[in-house]
């Protein structure tokens, strides 16, 4: 199995995302720039997706908007740097809700063919501070795992209750 | 489809965490840990057999008896900040590995979805 995985050192104003795929480069490519198969997979826990603009051209922009369960809206939108087929994307993305503008990042896709017809994307994504990507970080609590937290807390909570300590990795 | 089995899922529900603080406290088997809970004893086990899948107890057998164990290590990875984002991506990538499942086995498929109100294809 495929297993995702992040690197995020402390103090870096960078995140990068691996990941791969059982398909050959070309159709991994389409489904991160091809509005059409964005829309079937790109759904975090429990939201909706709707796509208002995706334009993979040089100079094109995209814009969609994730809802969530109870209603709440999350929009993002970004411009299109570069896409460069089968191989690169570079586009700037911004989540629209934060309290005020301005807090932007630069994301390069790389794809990477590997024998066997699979394929590796590497997600590099680079903020304008360490306070950002931060952010950004704990904001996949938001993505209904937020929930998972408070499910936790009260399990830890139940556990020291009765003096147990989890045990180290 | 494939089925999520992890810590995440296992915390999921109100029963399974009373199982794990149960047996945390002490290992016990399968009608001991049923005594404790008004639902019924196959549900129990259910519920047993996927907190063992998500790795949060093992079940020893002792002689006759099947004794459930608590493993609560994979409780860390909740705890770690990371985690989440890591998650959250790893569920869009699985649906990804289902996409291009489907497109590889009939490509046709691709086209015949609309782009607006989409809803996501994961259980």
């Amino acid at each position: 199995m495929n297993n995702t995985m992040v690197k995020v050192e402390p103090g870096k104003q960078e995140l990068f995302i691996y990941r791969e795929f059982e398909a050959p480069r070309d159709l991994v490519f389409k489904t991160f720039t091809d509005p059409q198969l964005v829309s079937q997979w790109m759904t975090p826990c429990n939201m909706t997706l709707h796509i208002e603009q995706f334009d993979s051209v040089d100079g094109g922009a995209y814009r969609f908007t994730h809802t969530d369960p109870t209603g709440g809206k999350h929009s993002f939108r970004g411009v299109v740097h570069e896409v460069c087929p089968p191989e690169r994307v570079i586009r700037t993305f911004e989540y629209l809700n934060l309290p005020e503008r301005g807090h932007v990042l630069l994301d390069t896709l790389h794809f990477e063919a590997l024998p066997g017809n699979r394929t590796r994307i590497t997600i590099h994504s680079v903020f304008q501070s360490v306070g950002d990507r931060d952010g950004m970080v704990q904001a996949g609590m938001e993505n209904g795992v937020k929930e998972s937290y408070q499910l936790l807390d009260d399990l830890l909570a139940n556990l020291s209750a009765r003096n147990l300590a989890i045990p180290a990795r | 489809m494939q089925i999520r089995r992890d810590v995440f899922q296992a915390i999921a529900d109100p029963i399974r965490r009373d199982i794990i603080g149960l047996v945390a406290r002490q290992s016990m088997n399968l009608n001991s840990i049923a005594e404790n809970f008004s639902v019924s004893r196959p549900a129990i086990s259910q519920h047993i057999k996927l907190l063992s899948e998500c790795g949060l107890v093992v079940i020893v057998r002792q002689g006759r008896e099947r004794i459930c164990q608590a493993r609560l290590a994979p409780l860390l990875q909740v705890a770690d900040w990371i985690e989440p984002f890591r998650q959250s991506w790893d569920r869009q990538f699985t649906a990804l590995d289902q996409l291009l499942h489907r497109l590889q086995s009939d490509p046709s498929t691709s086209n015949k979805q609309p782009i607006k109100n989409n809803k996501k294809k994961r259980p």
